[in-house]
């Protein structure tokens, strides 16, 4: 269940991002991408998540290995917590949701509506659902924004323990989540910026430049 | 697939949800109809089946751009691409679950509406049989349509534009077999073509619609 990438080139619309990325993410490992704003880091998620075809390269893991969280909560605000969770465990096909509940202690908010709660609360449940999905790799973009001290301690737990279990992660922060087993790829250098090698209106864009 | 219907059809009756939003717009169209027709019984009743499948039409269109953009602007859609519901799937769905919340009310709603418009007693179960045969590719072309915008602000102009072309045949072979059966004339040959059209619909459009979305998520 390792992710592999290699020479992966990653595009956002008609732009190209990042060139000749590689790396690889084994077992029990996370990998933190770090980068100024706009480097590609989101772009890069999205692109292993599979919502982007890369340009260039290879995207070697499983079929369905990968459990994806992006800066929105994608969160139903007028169901409750506990249904929330309960619809993601429809989708993904998993049933338990106690160790995930447990993992980001909602069980005090069980029964409140998503959009009742806080911005750090929400970010909890949208983290909780990362253990309904029960993939094996997580990839995260921006995890601890809006989290206080106690809860991104809670979230680097449940990471551990996710890599710990034999999971993987990659995760995009600026903070230090101080875990054991983390490598730390800073994607500055994987920066290049144009349009997408092959796009019909490339040459209009090139000439218009001076 | 069928947690995310029972999600769809729990989020459009909360609060907030807009279920009852294409029913009262209906409901007021027909209201309307004696206003800006004038009140003579005769001339409406004539024109009833016509303006019923017509209101109809219209109050599915109104609905149609919160199928996929309330998913798309909180995020969930993006987290449902890269589940394992396959996207044709959630297409297929969506369009279902528009039609229990949008289409299936306004086919119990308009004999109702029928009285209020004097429809003639033998319309009655030809525009019933049209508007359940035609509702369905109502909200299979609307879903379409929705996933071709999906993104776009303010996509709902652009989205009716899209759409309204592609529901003239419906409209067409559905008004038909309701008026014809106000006439008293046989009706099974528009009604034939409306469900032939229905099923062209349900079958191939979510198809387009899943390429639509995955163009649109990049």
């Amino acid at each position: 269940m390792t992710l592999h990438v290699t020479d992966l080139g990653c595009a956002r619309g008609p732009a190209q991002v990042l060139a000749n990325v590689s790396f690889s993410v084994a077992p029990g490992e996370a990998l933190i991408l770090r980068g100024p704003n706009g480097a590609g880091k989101t772009t890069l998620l999205r692109t292993l998540a599979g919502l982007t075809p890369p340009l260039a390269g290879t995207l070697a893991h499983d079929d369905g290995a990968i459990a994806y969280a992006a800066h929105a909560d994608g969160l139903k605000t007028q169901l409750t917590v506990t249904e929330n969770l309960v619809f993601w465990a429809g989708v993904f096909g998993t049933s338990d949701l106690a160790p995930a509940i447990k993992a980001f202690d909602l069980a005090p908010l069980a029964h409140r509506r998503a959009g009742e709660l806080s911005a750090g609360q929400k970010r909890r449940l949208s983290l909780a659902r990362l253990l309904v999905t029960g993939r094996p790799i997580w990839c995260l973009d921006e995890p601890t924004v809006s989290l206080d001290a106690e809860n991104t301690a809670r979230f680097a737990a449940a990471v551990e323990a996710h890599l710990g279990s034999g999971g993987s992660a990659v995760i995009a922060t600026h903070i230090d989540l101080g875990l054991p087993n983390a490598r730390t790829l800073d994607i500055t250098p994987f920066i290049a910026r144009g349009l997408a090698p092959g796009d019909p209106f490339g040459d209009v864009f090139t000439e218009a430049a001076p | 697939m069928i947690g995310l219907l029972k999600r769809d059809l729990a989020l459009a009756i909360r609060a907030g949800g807009g279920f009852g939003l294409s029913l009262a717009f209906f409901l007021i169209f027909t209201a309307l109809v004696p206003f800006g027709i004038g009140p003579e019984t005769g001339r409406i009743s004539e024109i009833a089946a016509g303006l019923l499948w017509l209101g109809a039409l219209l109050a599915c269109l109104l609905s149609l751009d919160r199928i996929f953009q309330l998913d798309w602007e909180d995020g969930s859609l993006d987290l449902l691409a890269t589940s394992p519901v396959p996207l044709e799937g959630l297409a297929a769905i969506k369009a279902l679950a528009h039609w229990l919340t949008t289409g299936l009310p306004l086919v119990v709603a308009a004999p109702v509406l029928g009285l209020l418009l004097n429809l003639p007693t033998s319309a009655y179960v030809p525009l019933l049989a049209s508007l359940l045969a035609g509702t369905p590719a109502l909200s299979a072309i609307g879903t379409f349509g929705a996933a071709l915008t999906v993104g776009i602000k303010r996509g709902g102009l652009l989205l009716s534009l899209l759409v309204l072309p592609l529901y003239v045949p419906t409209l067409i072979f559905g008004a038909t077999a309701a008026s014809r059966g106000a006439q008293g004339l046989d009706t099974a040959t528009p009604l034939i073509m409306t469900l032939a059209i229905t099923l062209a619909c349900v079958a191939l459009l979510p198809f387009a619609a899943a390429a639509a979305l995955r163009v649109n998520l990049r």
